[in-house]
C-alpha cells in the first residue's frame, strides 16, 4: 500500500508531462504549418509586385528586389496600351451583366421557391442541369445565332444572355427564398398584395445577403471572364476586355516581365479593392454558396 | 413571372437541341449545314488531338481536383485550429481567388519561368533542382495544379464554415471514448462535413470538365505565342500537354470553323458531364452523411 501510492503518483505526473509536451508539440506544429501556408499564399503577390517595379534590365537578370524602384512602369502600361478603353469595356460588360442577372434571376427564383404552378419541378431540374453543364456544350448555337445577327465582335453577345437568367444565381436565390418564413408571404397575400408587390416589399428586403452575393459573383464572373470575350471580341481589338488584352499583352508589345506584371497588378487591383471594401458580403456570400448549395 | 421561366427554359433547351442536330452536319457558318450522318463522331478516333485532349482534361479531374480539395481542407483545418489570427489567415488565403484567372495564370507563368522566375531563383540559391515547370510536358499540368491550389480560398472558406459548425459535443463524446486526434478527425470531422466535401468535389469536377482559361493562357504565353484569337501556333505548349478538351473544341469550332465537329465534341462533353456528375452523386450515398442536414 505504502509502496504503490508514490508510484501511482509519479506515473500520473509522467502522463501529465507527456500530455503537456505532446500538446506543446502539436501547437508548435500547427503554428509552423500556418506560418508556412501564409508565406506560400502571399509570396506570389510579393514577387509580382517586386517585378512590376523593376527596370527592364533587372527583370531580365532574375533579381528578386527592385533597385531602383521604377514606378514609371505603371505609366508605361497606360501609355503603351489602350488600357482605359479595355477597362471601360470590361466595366460595361460586368455592370450590364450583373443588372441582367438580377432582373431575370430574382423573379425566376421566386417563382421556383414560392409559387405553385404546373411544371415547377421540371423547371427546377432544368436549372440544376444548366448549372452543372459546361458552358462549351451550348456555345456553338449561341455563336451561330449572334453571327447571324452580325453581333460577333461586339459586347452584346456577352451581355444579352444574362437577361434570360443565370442558373447558379437562380438556384442560390431559390435556396435562400425557401428560408423566408411562409407566414410573411401569406400575411402580405391576405392583405391583398400581388405577387410582384410581395416580391419587392417582402422577399427582396429579407433576401438582401443572397442578392448582394449574387450581384457580387455576377460582377466578378464578367470581370474575370476570358472564354466569352475571346470568343466574341477576340478579333476586334477596340472591344477587347482586360482579360483578352492582358493575355495578349506580352506578345503584342514585346515587353519584359516587369511591364507584364505591372499590367497584371492593375487588372487585379479593382477586384482586391472591392473585396477590402465589402469583405463581409464576400465571405457571407461564399459561405452561402457552400452551405445552402 | 412565367415569361422568365419560359424564356429560361427555351434559352437552355434550344441550344442543346441545336447542338445535337448540328453534330450530324458539316457546317462552316458560311454555307448551309450539310447532313453527313455520324461522320463527325467517327472522325474523333482519327483526330490526333481528340484523345490527348480527353487525357489532359481527365488528369485535371482525377489528379488536380482531389489534390486541390484536400489542400483546401488542410488549410481550413489549420485556420479552424488557430487560436490567434484566424481572421487574418482567412483573408490571406482568400485573396488569391480574387486574382482574375488570366492575371493569376500570367503571374504563375512568370513565377515559374525556368530562367529568370523567382521560384527557380530561390531554388537555385538553396542548391535545389530547378524544374522547367510550364516548359516541361510532364510538369505543365502539375504547375497548373499549383495555380489551382493557390486559388483554393473559396472552397477553403466553405470548409471552414462547415468545420466550425461541427457540434462540439461530438468531439467531447469521442474524447471520452478515448479517441485520439486522428480518430476524431476520421470518425467525427470528416463524416460531419461530408456534404460539403461532396459539394467541393462536384464543383471541382464541373470546373475540371470546362477547364479552359488557365490551360489556354499558360500554353500560349509560356510557348511565346499570341494568346489572342487567330494564332494557335503554340496551342497546348509544351507538346500538347496543356491542350485540354475544351481548348481543342474552341480551336475546332471557332478558329477552323468546323462547327459540326465542334458540336459533336460538345455532345460528347454533355454526355460525359451527365455521366460523371451522376457517378459522383451515386457514390455520395456511400460516403456522405445526411443526418446533419444540408443535402
Amino acid at each position: 500500500m505504502t509502496t504503490t501510492a508514490p508510484r501511482q503518483r509519479s506515473l500520473a505526473g509522467g502522463v501529465d508531462g507527456r500530455q503537456r509536451r505532446a500538446a506543446l508539440l502539436a501547437a508548435v506544429g500547427q503554428h509552423s504549418v500556418a506560418i508556412v501556408l501564409v508565406i506560400v499564399f502571399l509570396a506570389p503577390f510579393v514577387f509580382i509586385v517586386m517585378t512590376a517595379l523593376m527596370t527592364d534590365a533587372q527583370a531580365l537578370s532574375g533579381s528578386l528586389w527592385p533597385r531602383p524602384f521604377r514606378w514609371a512602369n505603371f505609366q508605361d502600361v497606360f501609355s503603351s496600351t489602350a488600357l482605359l478603353r479595355y477597362a471601360g469595356n470590361t466595366m460595361v460588360y460586368a455592370v450590364l451583366s450583373t443588372l441582367g442577372v438580377l432582373v431575370s434571376s430574382v423573379p425566376v427564383a421566386y417563382a421556383l421557391a414560392r409559387l405553385r404552378w404546373r411544371g415547377r419541378q421540371l423547371a427546377l431540374v432544368v436549372v440544376l442541369a444548366a448549372m452543372m453543364l459546361p458552358s462549351q456544350v451550348t456555345v456553338v448555337p449561341q455563336y451561330v445565332m449572334f453571327a447571324k445577327l452580325h453581333l460577333v465582335g461586339h459586347l452584346a453577345p456577352l451581355i444579352v444572355p444574362n437577361f434570360f437568367g443565370d442558373a447558379f444565381s437562380i438556384f442560390l436565390l431559390r435556396q435562400f427564398f425557401l428560408t423566408i418564413p411562409e407566414e410573411y408571404v401569406d400575411a402580405a397575400r391576405v392583405d391583398g398584395a400581388g405577387e410582384w408587390r410581395i416580391l419587392f416589399s417582402v422577399v427582396i428586403p429579407l433576401a438582401r445577403p443572397a442578392i448582394s452575393a449574387v450581384a457580387l459573383f455576377s460582377f466578378l464572373y464578367a470581370w474575370n471572364d476570358f472564354f466569352g470575350p475571346l470568343l466574341y471580341v477576340g478579333e476586334s481589338r477596340s472591344n477587347w476586355t482586360l482579360s483578352v488584352a492582358l493575355a495578349n499583352f506580352r506578345s503584342l508589345y514585346h515587353v519584359q516581365w516587369n511591364l507584364t506584371m505591372a499590367a497584371t497588378l492593375l487588372f487585379m487591383l479593382p477586384v482586391i479593392l472591392l473585396f477590402l471594401a465589402a469583405q463581409k458580403a464576400f465571405i457571407e456570400g461564399v459561405t452561402l454558396t457552400g452551405v445552402k448549395g | 413571372m412565367s415569361p422568365w421561366v419560359v424564356g429560361f427554359t427555351v434559352f437552355f433547351a434550344y441550344p442543346l437541341v441545336t447542338t445535337a442536330v448540328l453534330s450530324f452536319t458539316h457546317y462552316d457558318l458560311l454555307s448551309r449545314p450539310r447532313f453527313i450522318g455520324l461522320a463527325n463522331y467517327r472522325f474523333m478516333s482519327r483526330d490526333p488531338n481528340f484523345w490527348p485532349g480527353v487525357r489532359n482534361s481527365a488528369w485535371m479531374i482525377l489528379v488536380a481536383v482531389p489534390v486541390t480539395v484536400g489542400f483546401a481542407f488542410c488549410a481550413a483545418l489549420t485556420v479552424s485550429k488557430a487560436k490567434r489570427g484566424a481572421t487574418a489567415m482567412r483573408t490571406i488565403f482568400y485573396l488569391p481567388t480574387l486574382a482574375p484567372p488570366v492575371a493569376a495564370t500570367l503571374g504563375f507563368v512568370f513565377l515559374l519561368n525556368p530562367r529568370t522566375g523567382p521560384v527557380n531563383q530561390v531554388l537555385g540559391t538553396l542548391h535545389l533542382p530547378q524544374p522547367l515547370w510550364f516548359d516541361d510536358p510532364h510538369l505543365a499540368k502539375p504547375s497548373l495544379t499549383l495555380l489551382g491550389m493557390w486559388g483554393v480560398g473559396g472552397v477553403m472558406i466553405i470548409f471552414l464554415a462547415a468545420l466550425l459548425d461541427v457540434p462540439v459535443h461530438l468531439y467531447e463524446a469521442a474524447a471520452l471514448d478515448g479517441a485520439n486526434a486522428w480518430q476524431r478527425l476520421v470518425h467525427v470531422t470528416l463524416p460531419s462535413i461530408s456534404p460539403v466535401i461532396l459539394f467541393a468535389v462536384i464543383t471541382g469536377v464541373i470546373d475540371g470538365l470546362q477547364y479552359f482559361t488557365q490551360g489556354y493562357v499558360a500554353g500560349t504565353v509560356a510557348g511565346g505565342g499570341d494568346a489572342g484569337a487567330g494564332s494557335g501556333s503554340s496551342l497546348g505548349y509544351p507538346e500538347g500537354s496543356t491542350l485540354f478538351y475544351p481548348v481543342w473544341l474552341y480551336q475546332q469550332g471557332f478558329q477552323y470553323f468546323h462547327m459540326g465537329y465542334a458540336s459533336a465534341m460538345a455532345v460528347v462533353l454533355f454526355v460525359v458531364s451527365l455521366a460523371v456528375t451522376a457517378a459522383v452523386l451515386r457514390s455520395a450515398r456511400l460516403w456522405v452523411h445526411t443526418s446533419t442536414g444540408s443535402w
